[in-house]
């Protein structure tokens, strides 16, 4: 029976190993925070950290994953994702709030790399998430106030 | 109000219903039929609000949250009278009652010009059906819900605030008079107090009070702020439950293939390459229902074993009758009818024809635009259980109501023996006024047994089954005197009605006549022509179309604001100068006109980009659903020619602001929806086919293209009017009108594409 290691816990899953990562979460784990946007990694709501590193789960086997570290939206901790959570209330980001624990763990993972992102950075690793309500703009304004209030 | 009072005035039986609704005493939508489920130490004090011994106030919410926000603004209006302490307010979702029917869509519906005041005979045959499908609906859309519950969310909340008022007088023997609520608790000026908490059981035993004093919008505490959204927390952190996310015991999951031709059925198939995969429950077939198509199913005990599985089924597909239509052939279809006829008038206003005659100079195009998808990004999912001759829905929906009479009819029982559960939603945009989706859900889990049954779509069938945004075309003729002053206007466009296919697919009412929908966006503007004709024909074509934000709003805006570009610019006038001078019996129009022009610099040159690109600006102004936009957008070319949109000016007069904030997110949320569909948004059908299925095909804005948006709110103390799909419409004409401005190209048909 597969293994894996999803936020810090080791679990058997039942899945079959061609099984994407999404589906084990949402179907078997019951981790329903990581959403099913488009299946082909085209819209980055599936979007959970693979040792730090943003992945999309949708179309990421769990044969593929082995037991390396799974960071789902329900265990998303840490300075940056505090940081970030507190930019996004703020500012008032969410609308329908489907895509948004895909920005957030795009946005978190970027922000763990670069401390002080510019515009072009946050173009390049948020435009794989897509948002349907239009909050662009305050997506990129909150990561840059997390950042801000991060170094402040 | 006035505009409501003459329409209502103007609109003989149907007009003296509505009214009847309307003077209703407050109490008619203050208390449900069957009384309010409550929990322990918890009262309810009418039929949307109630108060816990914990001091919550639940407000009962029969609007949907789908990004828009109306969970916030609504509570917000109730706690407003209720006096209540805002951080102890709370939301439930309301059941389904006559109180919670959507009466504003019904008058926003009414196919009169905003300036009209007299009878249009002509439709009144429309005006009963479309009065009684929305009489009888609880439906979030329409940008109605605030102006729908304006008065019955104040009212709840200050005839709550009475009772507990009159509890806790009661109980310390004082005149309620000399009382006051405040945050949540009574106050007496002798320093007697008591929260609202202590007083909810006593309070419920409070006769209604027979009249509710509302409160003078200059004591408003919490409506005009800009409140944070109730719900944002549950968004970030994986606990906020959309429909795809509910998880009754036992649950099982379907996958489904559906004929790709739109509206075909399944000849016959043969599961047996899926039956034997690991955890596949069943396979079966199931019809289209509420206008949706039919297809296969695959049970299976987890979502991606039933999505394997549906692949392995053979099916043989009936295409019927829709595999007759493509694009091309809508297109020419929709010209041939304008060659032939002038449509159904739904504006006139003096001699148009006399007036093109002696013009000095005329000018006349022909628009278009395409299908389009909504693309919500949670793809359509229903849950149901069917158990004991009872079903549970667990639904993303606009229109519960609708929702419970389409299982209730596949299942074969009473709607009351059905409980919708509405869940969050995953964008709506429309979409989610079908009940095609959940009609299917119940077929497929009245084949399983008594389990519940999730029945979740993948994005590719979710692209290919939509109810699209209907392809229009439209032609204009404008003429001018000697002097370039414009002397008429003549539009009639050409589409595909939705009204009628709504009725008959989600109430089986039969459709005909004129749909104002069709034609809203084109008749329904202050632009005061010396004489106009505005029309619309009407093409019945076997593709699905549904309601798109902002309807017809959202092409028409883009046909009629280019039109006027065109004319300010074949009369040499500037355009924003060419539009103030239609508007002088229009001031809120113009206002809204002039302050975007000046938030924009308009008619100041704009710097060259560090890269060396040109920017030019244009401009659009555009009425729906009660508001009023205008919006400046700067533009640039890419070497590739694509269009670059840098800045987006969008000033609104929504009338009463509730909550400037939710506003603003609107206006945000329009505009990026509006550019998705004007730089890349077109739904190709190919026999019957829908040609694009993912994000591949059918791009949307991603943040790397999105515009600075700044958003200006006029001050005003009018009726709250709609927020969540006025944004949309302006922004492919200013966008258009913005790459005229730059390269002298007049882009007559969506998505805009310069060559």
């Amino acid at each position: 029976m597969p293994t894996l290691r999803i936020n810090g816990k080791t679990v058997e899953v039942q899945a079959e190993p061609d099984t994407p990562l999404l589906w084990v979460l949402r179907g078997e784990l019951r981790l329903n925070g990581t959403k099913f946007g488009c299946g082909i990694a085209l819209c980055g709501a599936c979007t959970v950290h693979l040792d730090g590193e943003p992945i999309r789960s949708c179309i990421t086997p769990i044969s593929a994953v082995g037991t390396r570290d799974i960071t789902t939206i329900e265990g998303l901790k840490g300075n940056e994702a505090d940081a970030l959570k507190t930019a996004w209330i703020d500012l008032d980001v969410v609308q329908c709030g489907y895509c948004q624990s895909g920005q957030l763990m795009s946005a978190c993972a970027l922000l763990k790399k670069l401390s002080q992102p510019s515009d072009r950075d946050i173009d390049v690793a948020m435009s794989g998430n897509i948002c349907r309500c239009g909050t662009y703009p305050r997506i990129r304004a909150a990561i840059h106030w997390a950042a801000q209030k991060k170094s402040g | 109000m006035k505009r409501r009072t003459i329409l209502l005035g103007g609109a003989g039986a149907v007009g003296a219903l509505v009214v009847g609704w309307s003077v209703l005493p407050p109490r008619q939508r203050l208390t449900t039929a069957r009384p309010l489920a409550v929990r322990d130490a918890q009262a309810a004090l009418n039929g949307w609000v109630k108060v816990g011994a914990d001091n919550s106030v639940t407000v009962v919410m029969c609007k949907s949250e789908m990004g828009q926000g109306v969970h916030t603004g609504l509570a917000m209006v109730l706690a407003e009278e209720l006096d209540a302490d805002w951080a102890q307010v709370k939301i439930e979702p309301s059941p389904i009652d006559k109180i919670y029917n959507n009466i504003a869509t019904a008058v926003d519906g009414l196919p009169f010009h905003p300036d009209s005041d007299g009878t249009i005979k002509a439709v009144a045959g429309w005006l009963t059906a479309k009065t009684m499908r929305e009489i009888g609906v609880m439906v979030t859309g329409g940008s109605s819900s605030i102006k729908d519950l304006w008065l019955p969310m104040r009212e709840a909340g200050a005839s709550a605030r009475a009772m507990l008022i009159g509890a806790a007088a009661a109980q310390w023997k004082l005149p309620a008079s000399e009382c006051r609520a405040e945050a949540g608790k009574v106050l007496h000026p002798s320093g007697k107090r008591a929260t609202f908490g202590e007083l909810a059981a006593l309070a419920a035993g409070q006769s209604l009070p027979r009249k509710v004093e509302l409160k003078d919008p200059a004591r408003f505490k919490l409506v005009g702020q800009p409140v944070r959204r109730i719900e944002a927390a549950s968004k970030l952190d994986g606990t906020a439950r959309f429909g795809i996310d509910v998880l009754p015991d036992g649950l099982h999951y379907a996958s489904v293939t559906m004929c790709p031709t739109l509206g075909g059925r399944v000849a016959r198939f043969d599961g047996a390459g899926a039956t034997g995969l690991p955890g596949v429950k069943k396979v079966l077939a199931f019809d289209g229902y509420n206008g949706g198509t039919g297809g296969v199913a695959v049970i299976a005990d987890t979502p991606f074993r039933a999505m394997r599985a549906v692949k392995q089924v053979t099916i043989e597909w009936d295409h019927g009758a829709g595999s007759a239509v493509s694009s091309d052939d809508v297109y020419r279809q929709l010209a041939q009818t304008l060659d032939q006829e002038n449509g159904f008038g739904y504006y006139s206003h003096g001699d148009v024809d006399a007036a093109l005659k002696s013009a000095a100079k005329t000018i006349s195009a022909e628009y278009r635009a395409p299908y389009l998808a909504h693309a919500v990004l949670e793809p359509m999912n229903c849950t149901v259980q069917f158990k004991d001759r009872q079903a549970t829905v667990w639904a993303s929906t606009q229109v519960p109501g609708v929702a419970r009479s389409a299982v209730a009819k596949v299942l074969g029982i009473d709607t009351d023996k059905i409980d919708v559960q509405v869940q969050l939603l995953g964008g709506g945009f429309g979409r989610r006024l079908e009940a095609d989706f959940i009609a299917q859900a119940a077929a497929i889990a009245r084949d399983a047994g008594s389990v519940p049954v999730q029945t979740i779509w993948s994005r590719e069938q979710d692209m290919t089954h939509d109810f699209y945004r209907p392809a229009c075309v439209s032609r204009f003729k404008a003429g001018f005197d000697a002097a370039g002053k414009l002397l008429a206007w003549h539009n009639t466009s050409a589409g595909q009605a939705i009204v009628p296919k709504v009725l008959e697919r989600s109430f089986g009412l039969p459709g005909a006549g004129p749909d104002k929908t069709t034609s809203e966006g084109a008749y329904d503007q202050p632009y005061e022509w010396p004489n106009a004709r505005i029309g619309h024909a009407i093409v019945d074509l076997p593709v699905p179309v549904g309601f798109w934000r902002a309807v017809g709003h959202s092409h028409q805006a883009f046909f009629k604001e280019s039109f006027v570009d065109e004319a300010a610019a074949a009369a040499g006038v500037d355009a924003v100068a060419f539009r103030a001078a239609l508007l002088a019996r229009h001031p809120r129009h113009l206002k809204v006109l002039r302050r975007a022009a000046e938030l924009s610099g308009w008619g100041q040159p704009l710097a060259t980009a560090s890269e060396g690109t040109k920017r030019a600006r244009g401009v659009a102004l555009h009425q729906s659903f009660g508001s009023i936009v205008a919006q400046v957008a700067e533009v640039s070319l890419t070497p590739e020619k694509r269009i670059r949109v840098h800045r987006v000016i969008c000033v609104i007069d929504c009338g009463l602001a509730v909550n400037p904030n939710l506003i603003r997110q609107q206006m945000e949320s329009g505009i990026v929806f509006g550019l998705s569909a004007a730089l890349d948004g077109d739904i190709v059908i190919t026999k019957g086919q829908v040609q694009q299925s993912n994000f591949h095909d059918y791009p949307v804005l991603r943040i790397d293209e999105c515009p600075l948006i700044e958003t200006d709110i006029i001050a005003s103390r009018e009726h709250p009017e709609g927020v969540g799909e006025p944004g949309t419409p302006p922004i492919a004409p200013a966008l258009a009108n913005a790459v005229f401005a730059l390269t002298g190209q007049r882009l007559r048909a969506l998505p805009l594409k310069v060559v």
